[in-house]
């Protein structure tokens, strides 16, 4: 399968003289019909790779790769129409839609977009939303009409009717309610593989990225500490920082137990290196 | 059930808007807490979890309209006069919010923030409360507590902000604390550490503590009791081992279902689930 996704060496900083390094120098792929979860606590710099991948950040060294070609970054012009096959779910729907217009709008922009490449598929905004599993009636509701889970799934609607070959989704579940946070995630690897696209799909949740991603990279202070399988990742961390992370996950079995806690805040065998739990298979 | 409880909520009810069209948010909740447990109000956003534990300490914008009792040993609180509930409010009863940095004042010292209102409600002296102070960073693992007291928020990461703010909660020796979603805003591995500390401090203090979170691995961990909270009414409760893996209410099957790291799963609960949001429901709304 040929790579969707090329990232090399990504750099991103941010601030001027004495900047700070949020990505520092990672490595991945993307292949088409394959999801990959990046991992990582806060400020560990997996929403900076996503801003880089699809522009919005400018990369202060490295390359982000599309079809092999550099992804420009976003500027004021509309994107080249080729680009629009790469498509992104933010965290929060509230500021991915527009609130003033009508949903069947909305997705008829995704629609365009997908008609500008050339790329046919229903046109119709009921088409979709009932993708992603919504009753066609909302299509007349504006975003504010629609509870947190629906707005999300309006966003994704949008998304996937511009029939992208490459999602990038930063964070798309955890504003939802904890008992549909699963269930769109599941939704999303289906709706990615149905139309043999890839996802690089990034949270903080380790439970349901277990139950999405084929591959999984662990990042922590702007590096990737392990990848690999998601099975072999989760059943069998090698890296110290894998492994405090799954540790400390609470599982909701009733027993009470609680979750290991680390001996310090952050100590320093959580930045090591380890070779070995790279790109594990 | 061992010991009585201190705090008991009896047919609380809550609600917003005008007199003419209240919207109800509680609509009558019972709940004890006793002294040394540990007792979780888990529910989804909007479910009145949080309104619950607000109005046991006169939280709410003077517009709600409460309803019900809410009793401290033989003080009942609701309608109680604002000076007589600020007695109460950090001294019996304190709070544990969801984010430290909201919680603490950015411009004051922690030594500030920790020693002035136990001087206030213990009556201590400078020197007394000073050492107080010191003890109890000492004891939620503040490293170099005599150093941190003469530091700012800004300067500890979110994990020692969160320790300081139980820390100050703890400083008037409460006999009940309210903690809503005191892990929510914090990374898994910081979370961890908290989880140890609440629930050997509920023990060691014999605290009662009313536990809010929509997290059911949280709330799996340390929480004794649990009580499952849907529009405003408490749908399910029980001891903790019971509502994980017995449950009976289908919500409560819903939501284990639903759930990566739970082992309850239930083909009726995951239909239910499917369809929950697609429906065009008009109820929905802003």
């Amino acid at each position: 399968m040929s790579d969707l996704l090329q990232v090399e060496d990504l750099v991103v900083e941010y601030g001027g003289r004495h900047p700070v390094r949020a990505v520092d120098g990672i490595s991945l792929t993307v292949r088409a019909g394959e999801v990959l979860a990046l991992v990582g606590e806060s400020g560990c710099g997996k929403s900076s790779t996503a801003r880089a991948v699809v522009g919005m950040e400018k990369p202060a060294g490295g390359a982000v790769r599309y079809h092999g070609e550099p992804v420009p970054p976003l500027g004021l012009r509309t994107r080249a129409a080729a680009l629009t096959a790469m498509q992104m779910v933010f965290q929060d729907p509230n500021s991915s839609l527009n609130p003033r217009k009508r949903v069947a709008a909305q997705v008829a922009d995704g629609v365009a977009a997908a008609r500008a490449r050339g790329a046919g598929g229903p046109q119709e905004a009921g088409h979709w939303l009932e993708q992603v599993g919504l009753d066609r009636a909302l299509a007349a509701r504006y975003p504010h009409q629609l509870s947190g889970g629906q707005r999300q799934r309006v966003a994704i609607a949008r998304s996937i009717a511009a029939r992208p070959d490459l999602i990038v989704a930063d964070e798309p579940i955890s504003a939802l309610d904890a008992s549909s946070q699963a269930g769109v995630a599941a939704m999303m690897r289906r709706l990615c593989l149905d139309a043999g696209a890839g996802m690089l799909f990034i949270s903080h949740d380790l439970s349901v990225v277990r139950q999405i991603a084929d591959r999984t990279a662990v990042m922590y202070r702007g590096r990737i500490v392990e990848s690999g399988a998601t099975e072999v990742v989760w059943n069998d961390p090698v890296h110290p920082y894998t492994r405090a992370l799954l540790a400390a996950i609470p599982r909701a079995d009733g027993k009470g137990n609680l979750p290991q806690a680390p001996a310090a805040e952050a100590p320093a065998e959580w930045a090591s290196e380890v070779p070995e739990a790279l790109e594990r298979a | 059930m061992t010991a009585a409880p201190v705090l008991s909520i009896r047919g609380l009810t809550v609600a917003f808007g005008t007199r003419k069209r209240p919207t109800p948010i509680v609509n009558g909740v019972d709940l004890d807490l006793v002294p040394g447990r540990i007792q979780g109000l888990a529910g989804e956003s909007g479910s009145g979890k949080t309104v619950t534990a607000m109005s046991v300490l006169g939280l709410l914008p003077r517009t709600a309209q409460l309803g019900g009792s809410v009793r401290l040993g033989e003080t009942e609180l609701l309608g109680l006069r604002r000076r007589d509930l600020s007695r109460i409010r950090g001294r019996r009863i304190a709070m544990v919010f969801q984010d430290p940095s909201a919680s603490l004042h950015p411009q004051l010292t922690i030594g500030h923030q920790l020693t002035d209102h136990v001087r206030t409600h213990l009556g201590l002296s400078r020197t007394e409360a000073r050492q107080r102070a010191v003890d109890l960073l000492e004891r939620v693992h503040v490293p170099d507590p005599a150093d941190a007291l003469g530091r700012y928020p800004h300067q500890f990461s979110g994990g020692q902000r969160q320790r300081i703010a139980i820390a100050i909660a703890l400083a008037c020796e409460p006999e009940v604390v309210l903690a809503d979603e005191p892990t929510t805003a914090l990374d898994v591995t910081v979370q961890a550490g908290i989880l140890h500390l609440l629930r050997d401090l509920a023990l060691e203090r014999q605290l009662a503590v009313l536990l809010v979170t929509h997290d059911l691995g949280v709330m799996s961990a340390i929480a004794d009791d649990v009580a499952v909270m849907r529009h405003g009414t408490i749908v399910e409760r029980g001891p903790r081992e019971q509502i994980f893996t017995r449950p009976e209410h289908p919500y409560t099957r819903e939501l284990l279902t639903a759930l990566p790291e739970s082992d309850f799963t239930d083909e009726r609960a995951r239909t239910a689930l499917a369809e929950r949001d697609s429906a065009d429901d008009p109820e929905v709304g802003p």
